[in-house]
């Protein structure tokens, strides 16, 4: 695709991702929310697993504690100012993979995907068993933040239309921060560790100190999306913070297609479009997800996003599609 | 805390810690042959529980289900091995990840098909439900006891498989260099079969003797299964050893911060693999 096409193309899916409240309809609109949230969750792992080459299975962890933020920062029964709470969470989850960071870091392959699963464990028992998390029923955000400045409110997040714009300038937003950063010097160390860190390090880079940065700009990213899932639910529970979820937005990246950011927000949508179709056939929707997953694997190595290829190779090629 | 307590939670350690051994053995052998990581091995162990309560019902006795239940893991687990995961050597670990996160799904589904999302109790076996008197107040239950005469003689016999015998020598070599093990004339394919299929059966068996003291609920698998992860992790990917020591480190590690300090219990296992982590990012023993 060239790249006049390939703007033409995500300029047609924001024009048509901005026409979703116009059909009024309040269940779609909040699902649409909800897949906006994730995707902006997904292109934060992206950065990682598709462009570092650091597949994390603890990416929940990030997206969970700024949840928590939101809801712990919040007084009671008023709203907090947005301008305060929106930075101090995602500024708190960019602090908590830091941390994290320094340790996982120290491990590669195999074992850097245990640790990050270990170590996300850990952050859902810090709010699950401590006092502070209010157990496995999780927290109420009663109001939501308020975007007043000195008087002037430029949008209300209790307007569920104001709330979908706002996700969907996040949306775009962190799109273009991501896009912008993998122009730069910094992206270009970032993919070149992901194709081979040893011949990085004879280079000169440090590739510890730009592992650490891509991990910490990854949780920060993820916690933006864990805000804007807090705003919209209202509440948060440890489960935001589970394995399951660090899997479910794994299988996003993938099934868009690793290292492609317009990807992760198709898989995104694939997703959540995957889960309520199955689960308006049955109840044991996780079944036909579950079989999806290992043929996708066994019968399409690399992810939707080769489909294409393959289709135009098979036409072609008359046959062998491998 | 006075003596008999302490000695009643000195063998839940060792208790907890051998089980875990069990299971975690079969995830690092399993990593260190196949060079695959293997999320659903957590849900072998669920599965295992589940059929100690479906095939103690039937039957009238766990000893009855654990006989049947062995062999009939070991060939669910060959034939897992032939039909899903020898497609896996080759691939990412990425596609391993999600492949057996797919399975997690399914087998977690089926389970609720089949059995239903009830919590279910086995009954500890007649003969073993008695408890030794340890003071006036407290006792320390038989069954226990033989859980951890089990897993001792288990690791004993995995020892002497592993170091002894011809098979243990494919299975050593094969960890070592597969390519060359190959070129040697070893069929390693079969090799890859019977390990995974043993991990499967070590895990189910795990289930089916923790299921009369744990009981039997969704989603038991994947609690064990991070914990497994956490003692391969500190272990060393590949060491049965190491899997040793660090399932006891983790037993008691656990144990005892539950009773020490209940608030922070879930924290303390991966506070430990944490300044494992510091001291050796490579785990106790490295692989070989």
């Amino acid at each position: 695709m060239s790249s006049l096409n390939s703007m033409i193309f995500k300029l047609a899916g924001l024009a048509l991702l901005a026409c979703v409240p116009l059909t009024g309809e309040s269940f779609y609109v909040e699902l649409a929310a909800k897949t906006l949230v994730l995707a902006i969750f997904a292109m934060s792992l992206d950065l990682l697993v598709g462009f570092t080459g650091l597949v994390s299975f603890g990416h929940a962890a990030y997206f969970g504690v700024a949840a928590y933020a939101v809801a712990l920062l919040s007084p009671k029964y008023e709203a907090a100012s947005l301008w305060y709470v929106l930075p101090a969470s995602v500024g708190l989850s960019a602090l908590a993979a830091l941390v994290v960071g320094l340790f996982v870091l120290r491990t590669k392959g195999i074992y850097f995907i245990m640790v990050t699963l270990a170590f996300a464990q850990l952050a859902f028992f810090v709010f699950h068993d401590t006092p502070l998390g209010g157990g496995s029923d999780g927290i109420y955000l009663n109001v939501k933040p308020s975007a007043e400045i000195a008087g002037w409110v430029p949008f209300e997040l209790d307007n569920a239309t104001h709330l979908y714009y706002f996700i969907l300038g996040a949306l775009v937003v962190v799109y273009a921060f991501l896009a912008r950063i993998l122009q730069s010097p910094f992206g270009r160390v970032l993919v070149g560790i992901k194709s081979n860190e040893h011949r990085m390090q004879s280079m000169g880079y440090l590739t510890f100190r730009y592992k650490l940065a891509a991990f910490t700009l990854a949780g920060g990213l993820g916690g933006i999306a864990g805000f804007l899932y807090a705003v919209v639910f209202g509440f948060v529970t440890p489960e935001l913070l589970s394995w399951h979820q660090s899997g479910n937005v794994l299988l996003m990246v993938i099934l868009g297609g690793m290292g492609n950011l317009v990807g992760a927000v198709a898989g995104a949508f694939v997703f959540t479009g995957m889960q309520e179709v199955f689960g308006s056939w049955t109840k044991h929707w996780q079944l036909v997800m579950g079989c999806v997953i290992v043929a996708a694997v066994l019968f399409m190595p690399g992810g939707l996003s080769a489909v294409p290829a393959r289709i135009k190779r098979a036409l072609q090629g008359g046959g062998s599609n491998e | 805390m006075d003596f008999a307590s302490f000695l009643i939670q000195m063998l839940n350690s060792l208790q907890y810690g051998l089980l875990l051994f069990l299971v975690a053995s079969g995830l690092t052998l399993v990593f260190g042959i196949m060079g695959i990581i293997n999320l659903a091995h957590g849900s072998f162990y669920m599965i295992g529980a589940y059929l100690a309560f479906v095939l103690t019902s039937a039957t009238g006795s766990l000893f009855l289900a654990i006989l049947l239940g062995i062999p009939l893991t070991f060939i669910v687990g060959a034939f897992l091995e032939w039909a899903l995961f020898s497609h896996l050597y080759k691939r990412e670990h990425l596609e391993q990840v999600l492949l057996t996160y797919g399975l997690i799904l399914i087998f977690e589904e089926l389970r609720s098909l089949l059995v239903g999302d009830e919590v279910h109790g086995v009954d500890i076996p007649a003969i073993f439900s008695a408890s030794i008197p340890l003071s006036d107040v407290l006792s320390y239950p038989v069954y226990r006891l033989v859980i951890s005469g089990v897993c001792i003689v288990l690791a004993v016999a995995l020892y002497f498989v592993i170091q002894r015998t011809r098979l243990g020598m494919m299975i050593r070599a094969g960890n070592h260099d597969r390519t060359m093990v190959e070129a040697l004339g070893i069929n390693i394919n079969m090799i890859y079969r019977v390990v995974f299929a043993l991990g499967f059966a070590l895990a189910a068996l795990a289930g089916m003797l923790a299921a009369p003291i744990s009981s039997v609920f969704p989603n038991m698998g994947s609690h064990v299964l991070i914990i497994s992860f956490v003692i391969v992790v500190i272990g060393g990917i590949g060491s049965v050893w190491g899997a040793l020591i660090a399932a006891l480190v983790i037993g008691f590690a656990d144990t005892f911060g539950k009773v020490l300090m209940p608030d922070y219990a879930g924290m303390v296992v991966y506070l430990v693999m944490a300044v494992v982590l510091l001291w050796r990012p490579e785990g106790i023993l490295k692989k070989g």
